[in-house]
């Protein structure tokens, strides 16, 4: 079984098609990246994926099932631009958040909860900076702490939007180690990612999307050159040496 | 001691004092949510777009039932609240200026059904102001029991569902992947601020019902960092703003308790800017002025 | 003069100065600025009576632009300071000056006509009888002059200064590298503003002054995308509702202001929903129609990119359309009418095929 299955996906805003008729495999237990330029519809892909936004026409599939049926064994990673980092709230409260879609209506977040949220702070190494409020954080440390709010989902398939977009190389490595371990442990995680260069060593597949699926695989038979230029046009002369 | 005296046995300073505290208790609450959700003028707008429901509401069922007058306030308020949903959605209107349409068009035919019912209940609409402009004075028991009960309710809903209006009102979309149903959470969220919009009509009135939504949740955020904290102080200082504001107007002078409660408010959210302690601009000045004062030294 | 001409004048001089402020009012996206200067300019205007000892014209208007501006900076002040975010910041700003005002008005005006009501609400029925007189010469009303030279000052304002409001209100970096101070510009048009509510506040009441100020410039941002036009369709939607609402009122002997608001909220309903090209049913029809061609060439954009591969012959069965695009049976069924009629694909048996035709269309949508 995949861990993704999507079929035939078209998504469109106002009739402005930004997905068409995608159809990509992501097996279980790998690292994925989703690549392409800017307004390829990277960040649609993953929504759609999560009933985030209306499909046009399409199927997923997630661990073999529509995804409201297995939304607790999903975690989500959004942009860390799409929320207001001045939010009266610190860094282990957003991390447990990470466990209301299981707590479910008017239950709180225990001791139980309260240690595990911890647990996942120490996993990004953001421990010493549990009670500090977010809009003290750097952008790397908040996107730790997002992170850190996924695992708290204890998810089997993670979806992350651009985890690695404007942070620092301590980040850098601490998320690619997390992600390791997750795949260590089998779970999926499927990112949209934007550096070329990092792309090959970080993740074990990827699909190239611009609006359409260009090509998708392992890196030896789908990130070639001709692909990319498919990708990028001509804009990749600098990028592939 | 002679007015704490006259507070607990006065009638018409007890009524008022209470309901001007439980207005601050609720206002405080829910409009912290509001202010965070950067809606600190649908408040404005939707107590505005109250008045052709009380207007209804008066024609319908006359002065014996003041619920039926907070229903109708409710309504249109949903309404009124509706309408600017379907402007954002389906055009490319910005926020700010469909809450300026929707709250002149509501309030505007308001005053047109306020002239009809002058014409023909002449002289028996007379309590139908102070329903609008507020006049916390003359408050009697029956509305402040109503105003407790109301607040008591939209506050045990807050409690219960603390996490669920929290997680919306930072993360919306992280909200609804782990399937909290975001719209439904926020329309209750709106039901709540309704409510206390109710509440505040028959005491500060329309205009001023803006601060006692906004003021707390602004003076509150300067002296913490945690939304449980920010709730309980916005509480707080909606509650000493009622009883602060209460007490002057009663007591001292003819000033109408709105503006004075307001004015108060006003005063304390200035200081909170200043000198709160999680935010207070004077700190931050001063840190910044010894960091390079140190720096000076080297 | 008569009562009734009276009125109409003041109506429509009133709708014409306040809609000229709306257009860049709206377009700067500072519509609520507007509500929030209709009341602030309160303790202004009782502060310029105070001085003057009296209702005198104009320390009213010196006071009343004053704390326009000085609500203007205030919430400046607070949304620069980043405690509070700006809409807060308005929010808080003009019930404490309106507090203010209530309490100056309380102190120093008690036994005057200064009440709550007349601020909101307007009096424009008493306009006509506050006459301005030259010598013997009855002139008609005093409000209606007042106006009328407000629309001058406003119309000299945006005809002497179109071209920096224009570039100041679409690109302000542009317009400071150009060398027009975008916060002059701003203040100016704010004190503008503070001014014309002021004159609009003792005709019409301090609510009508913002429905005539927002209501008819959103109305036309809808019917066009022409600053020049939008102007114009303002200044007659302005006026025209002034008119028309002054003669409901008459007709059923209600507020004039209430009904004069009322009539600018059905035309913005009626252009909302029926606006030639962004109403609400062109958006429907247009989706409509859309929506069976979109169909078809998602159809054909589907055809194509299984064409020549290994799972052709599943991927064009008609029964996939409903198993694995998750289309309803007559969204499937409208997708094959629609390209059968246009020719894009033909039928055999279950199996769809793509004609050259819908070939050419599909890769042409796929890269527009």
């Amino acid at each position: 079984m995949n861990a993704v299955e999507i079929r035939d996906l078209t998504v469109a805003y106002d009739e402005n098609p930004v997905l068409w008729d995608v159809d990509l495999d992501i097996p279980m237990s790998t690292l994925f990246a989703i690549i392409g330029p800017n307004g390829a519809g990277k960040s649609t892909l993953i929504k759609a994926a999560l009933d985030l936004i209306p499909r046009a026409a399409g199927t997923v599939r997630i661990l073999g099932k529509p995804y409201r049926e297995v939304r607790k064994k999903v975690g989500y990673v959004p942009q860390r631009g799409s929320v207001d980092w001045d939010f009266p709230t610190d860094a282990l409260d957003v991390v447990l958040m990470g466990t209301y879609g299981r707590l479910g209506w008017i239950r709180k977040p225990g001791r139980a909860e309260h240690e595990l949220a911890m647990h996942c702070l120490e996993t990004v190494g953001m421990a010493d900076f549990a009670h500090r409020q977010i809009s003290q954080l750097s952008g790397g440390q908040q996107q730790r702490v997002f992170l850190a709010r996924a695992l708290a989902q204890e998810a089997e398939l993670y979806f992350m939007d651009e985890p690695f977009a404007g942070v620092d190389a301590t980040t850098e490595r601490a998320i690619i180690d997390v992600l390791r371990e997750l795949r260590a442990k089998g779970k999926t995680v499927v990112a949209v990612h934007h550096d070329l260069e990092s792309a090959p060593t970080y993740f074990d597949r990827v699909a190239l999307l611009n609006v359409r699926m260009i090509a998708t695989g392992d890196f030896e038979t789908a990130f070639t050159q001709e692909n990319l230029v498919k990708t990028y046009g001509g804009r990749i002369a600098v990028l592939a040496k | 001691m002679n007015l704490f005296h006259e507070l607990l046995f006065d009638y018409t300073l007890r009524n008022v004092a209470l309901g001007c505290m439980i207005l601050g208790t609720v206002s405080g609450v829910l409009g912290s949510f509001a202010v965070l959700r950067r809606q600190g003028l649908l408040g404005d707008a939707l107590a505005h777009a109250a008045l052709p429901g009380v207007c209804f509401a008066f024609i319908l069922t006359g002065l014996k039932t003041p619920i039926a007058l907070l229903i109708g306030a409710a309504l249109s308020g949903w309404i009124g609240m509706l309408s600017i949903n379907q402007i954002l959605k389906r055009s490319r209107i910005d926020s700010g200026a469909a809450l300026g349409t929707i709250l002149t068009v509501f309030f505007g035919f308001g005053v047109v059904l306020l002239t009809v019912i002058q014409k023909s209940y002449a002289g028996k609409q007379a309590g139908l102001d102070k329903f609008l402009f507020g006049q916390a004075a003359g408050l009697v028991a029956e509305q402040v029991l109503t105003m407790a009960i109301l607040s008591i309710i939209a506050l045990t809903v807050v409690v219960l569902l603390f996490k669920e209006f929290k997680v919306i009102s930072f993360d919306p979309e992280f909200a609804q992947s782990i399937s909290i149903p975001t719209h439904v959470v926020a329309n209750m969220l709106s039901a709540l601020l309704l409510i206390s919009i109710v509440v505040g009509l028959n005491t500060v009135g329309v205009v001023l019902m803006s601060a006692m939504l906004v003021g707390p949740a602004a003076a509150a955020r300067q002296w913490t960092n945690s939304l449980k904290k920010m709730l309980l102080i916005a509480a707080s200082i909606g509650t000493i703003s009622g009883l602060t504001g209460a007490l002057i107007s009663v007591l001292g002078t003819k000033i109408p308790t709105g503006p004075v409660i307001v004015i108060v408010l006003s005063l304390i959210v200035l200081l909170s800017v200043l000198f709160g302690s999680a935010r207070g601009v004077v700190w931050e000045s001063l840190r910044r002025r010894k960091r390079r004062f140190v720096e000076g030294q080297r | 003069m008569s009562v009734v001409l009276g009125i109409a004048l003041v109506a429509v001089a009133t709708s014409s100065a306040c809609a000229l402020c709306g257009v860049f009012l709206v377009l700067r996206r500072l519509a609520m600025m507007a509500d929030a200067i209709s009341h602030s300019i309160l303790p202004g205007l009782v502060a310029g009576y105070v001085l003057a000892q009296g209702p005198n014209l104009l320390t009213g208007f010196v006071g009343a632009a004053a704390s326009g501006l000085l609500t203007v900076v205030l919430v400046e002040a607070l949304t620069k300071s980043r405690r509070v975010k700006e809409d807060a910041a308005i929010g808080i700003v003009f019930p404490a000056l309106f507090a203010l005002g209530v309490f100056l008005v309380t102190k120093f005006f008690d036994n005057l006509h200064l009440d709550a009501d007349a601020i909101l609400f307007g009096v424009i029925e008493y306009s006509p009888f506050d006459e301005f007189k030259l010598g013997s010469l009855m002139l008609g009303p005093k409000s209606f002059w007042v106006m009328l030279g407000l629309f001058v000052v406003n119309a000299m304002f945006m005809t002497t200064f179109f071209k920096e409001l224009k570039v100041s209100t679409f690109d302000p970096e542009l317009s400071k590298a150009l060398g027009f101070s975008p916060s002059l510009i701003h203040y100016s048009l704010m004190a503008l503003v503070a001014v014309t509510t002021v004159g609009a506040f003792s005709a019409v009441g301090a609510i009508l002054a913002v429905a005539l100020i927002i209501v008819p410039a959103v109305t036309a941002s809808l019917l066009t995308y022409r600053l020049k036009q939008m102007v114009a369709i303002s200044l007659v939607i302005g006026a025209t509702c002034g008119l028309v609402g002054f003669w409901l009122a008459t007709l059923v002997d209600v507020s004039i202001s209430g009904m004069i608001a009322t009539t600018l909220g059905a035309v913005f309903l009626l252009v909302f929903l029926f606006a030639p090209n962004r109403g609400v049913v062109a958006q429907i029809i247009r989706r409509r129609r859309q929506s069976a061609r979109f169909l078809a060439e998602m159809l054909a954009v589907h055809l194509d990119s299984h064409e020549g591969t290994s799972d052709e012959d599943e991927e064009s069965r008609i029964g996939h359309l409903i198993t694995e695009m998750e289309w309803a049976e007559p969204q499937a069924d409208a997708a094959i009418a629609t390209s059968t009629n246009l020719g894009w694909i033909v039928q055999t048996g279950d199996r769809l095929q793509l004609t050259s035709e819908g070939r050419r269309i599909a890769q042409s949508v796929r890269n527009r």
